[in-house]
């Protein structure tokens, strides 16, 4: 029994991780429409970012995310303004395309800077502590620091969305951008903002990804295909249903991985079809999509 | 009222000026937009003074709404200039055209349906007019009872009954602040009690000094507010001017009342 509820913790806090990697997702594409298959690369490339800033300055891992999170922001935004915003319209082909060519470019850019090794961002003691809560049962200090963030990260989302004007016109150009554009919102400038702050979150994904686990320039696509799933399962737009979708992702991880180790990855897998097959709109679906 | 000629060779503005007003408002010269080989546009030019009311009407297809569309920007010209108040904005984005003064209803509503009434109006006066929040709570609230919505404020758009989503159009456009109205089939599908209302509420924000150009198939609710009328069909201005003149002509009868019938 002890060891049941063990796997269960260990299943929601590992769908924080995965709730993180997808809130960057499910902020673009709730807003703009716009599946951007280059997200993992974005989340790798970040993670170098933050181990150059490490390894530079002699940062730990939060300083050094601190200090990447503003030129992130300013990629993000430049990124939209120069070239995503060309891509998007009617057609939702060019999008596409153009962040798979992205999603190329930077792993190979990757490989050619920083070699194929694996790296790390050493975090030092918190790496390993952990706290206890009796009965067998102990919880890791990263791990529940990784959860903590993600419900962070989409509550601070969230109180963007709900209560700033900025938040008003994100909701009101995810409606109709063609029509907020006759109200007088700068599309151009709110979707360069939405990846902008997209960035940041990324920023503390790459922070959770690198100091958990190794990672190297080719691992981007898996990281964006279990984004992909928990935003899927949660409701296109919901950000709270993108959390309930990383923690689902990660239970059936979890507990998949329990009854076989080489069972993990395929039932969080299942999980998704199954939710697929019986939700086919997710579990927290928008109003009027 | 004196007449407007439509005329070839004839000036709007010297017609506009003969006739006592003073500012263009709004001018399109030779403004034309095809579709393939549809002329949904085909050199249109006309006027419209502060302050004025004038009406469009014309059969299905006949590019009222292409119009509206390369007047607010939310099409492009394939030739020909849009002013503003002498001023060129043929090419400004939709969101520039808004700021400078165009507020622009749709034909079928579009409203925001994630938002609620209110915060629909307040996207509108902040974007729209360049206002702060807190200065633009109170002429959102403002608009909304003039248009009668004000009792449903805080519910989501989404949940509007048709007359409803056609004032939330209405207001949503006057939160705006423009100083040209534009109206796109306002009435269309309301009952004749509530098209009353409606031409009630809209003589009320022609009194408040905002210019209108409605275009709309209840030729009655239409020319008990405004003072001029223009005709299109086939992307083409085939009359101009009072509206008995206008609904009494022998060409207008044929082509638009024929159909109409």
């Amino acid at each position: 029994m002890t060891a049941w509820i063990d796997t269960l913790l260990q299943g929601v806090m590992l769908g924080g991780l995965y709730a993180l990697f997808a809130a960057g997702l499910s902020l673009m594409f709730g807003i703009m429409r716009l599946v951007n298959l280059a997200h993992g690369d974005f989340i790798v490339l970040s993670a170098f970012v933050v181990l150059v800033l490490m390894t530079a300055l002699g940062l730990d891992p939060f300083l050094a995310t601190l200090l990447a999170a503003p030129a992130l922001f300013g990629l993000g935004y430049a990124l939209q303004h120069y070239l995503l915003n060309r891509t998007i319209g009617r057609d939702v082909l060019p999008p596409l395309l153009v962040t798979f060519g992205l999603s190329i470019i930077i792993q190979n850019g990757l490989l050619e800077v920083f070699s194929a090794d694996s790296q790390r961002l050493k975090a030092g003691a918190i790496e390993t502590a952990s706290i206890s809560l009796g009965g067998g049962i102990a919880l890791g200090t990263m791990q529940l620091l990784t959860l903590a963030s993600a419900i962070g990260v989409i509550l601070v989302l969230n109180l963007i969305f709900y209560r700033t004007e900025l938040g008003r016109a994100f909701r009101a150009t995810s409606d109709d951008p063609e029509v907020a554009q006759l109200m007088g919102i700068d599309n151009r400038h709110i979707f360069s903002l939405a990846t902008a702050i997209a960035m940041v979150v990324i920023a503390v994904s790459a922070l959770y990804l690198g100091m958990r686990a190794n990672f190297d320039p080719t691992i981007g696509p898996a990281r964006l295909l279990y984004a992909f799933e928990a935003v899927i399962i949660g409701g296109l737009g919901s950000l709270w249903g993108t959390l309930a979708g990383g923690i689902i992702i990660g239970v059936a991880q979890a507990v998949g991985a329990k009854i076989d180790p080489e069972w993990q990855i395929l039932a969080g897998h299942l999980a998704f079809l199954a939710v697929l097959v019986l939700r086919p709109r997710g579990l927290f679906p928008r109003a009027g999509q | 009222m004196g007449s407007w000629g439509t005329g070839p060779g004839r000036n709007p503005r010297e017609t506009i000026l003969l006739d006592g007003f003073h500012t263009m408002l709004l001018e399109t010269r030779r403004l034309s937009k095809f579709f393939g080989s549809v002329k949904a546009a085909d050199g249109i030019d006309f006027g419209v003074a502060a302050g004025e009311a004038v009406g469009i009407i014309g059969p299905n297809g006949a590019g009222k709404s292409t119009l509206f569309n390369l007047i607010a920007g939310n099409l492009a010209a394939d030739s020909g200039e849009v002013l503003l108040e002498g001023k060129d904005i043929s090419h400004l984005e939709a969101h520039r055209r808004c700021a400078a003064g165009i507020g622009r209803s749709y034909q079928i509503p579009l409203p925001f349906e994630n938002l609620t009434v209110f915060e629909n109006l307040l996207v509108a006066a902040v974007h729209g007019r360049g206002r702060s929040v807190g200065g633009a709570t109170d002429v959102c609230a403002g608009i909304l009872e003039q248009t009668g919505l004000i009792r449903r404020a805080n519910v989501p758009a989404g949940s509007l009954t048709l007359l409803e989503r056609k004032r939330l159009e209405m207001a949503r456009a006057l939160a705006t602040g423009p100083k040209l109205l534009l109206l796109d089939e306002i009435a269309g599908g309301l009952t004749e009690s509530e098209c009353h209302e409606l031409v009630a509420t809209i003589r009320g924000i022609r009194a408040g000094g905002t210019t209108i150009v409605w275009i709309e198939h209840i030729v009655h609710a239409l020319v008990a507010v405004v003072d001029r009328l223009i005709v299109l069909n086939f992307g083409r201005k085939i009359a101009e001017g009072h509206p008995a003149t206008v609904m009494g002509s022998a060409e207008v009868r044929e082509i638009y009342m024929g159909l109409a019938a």
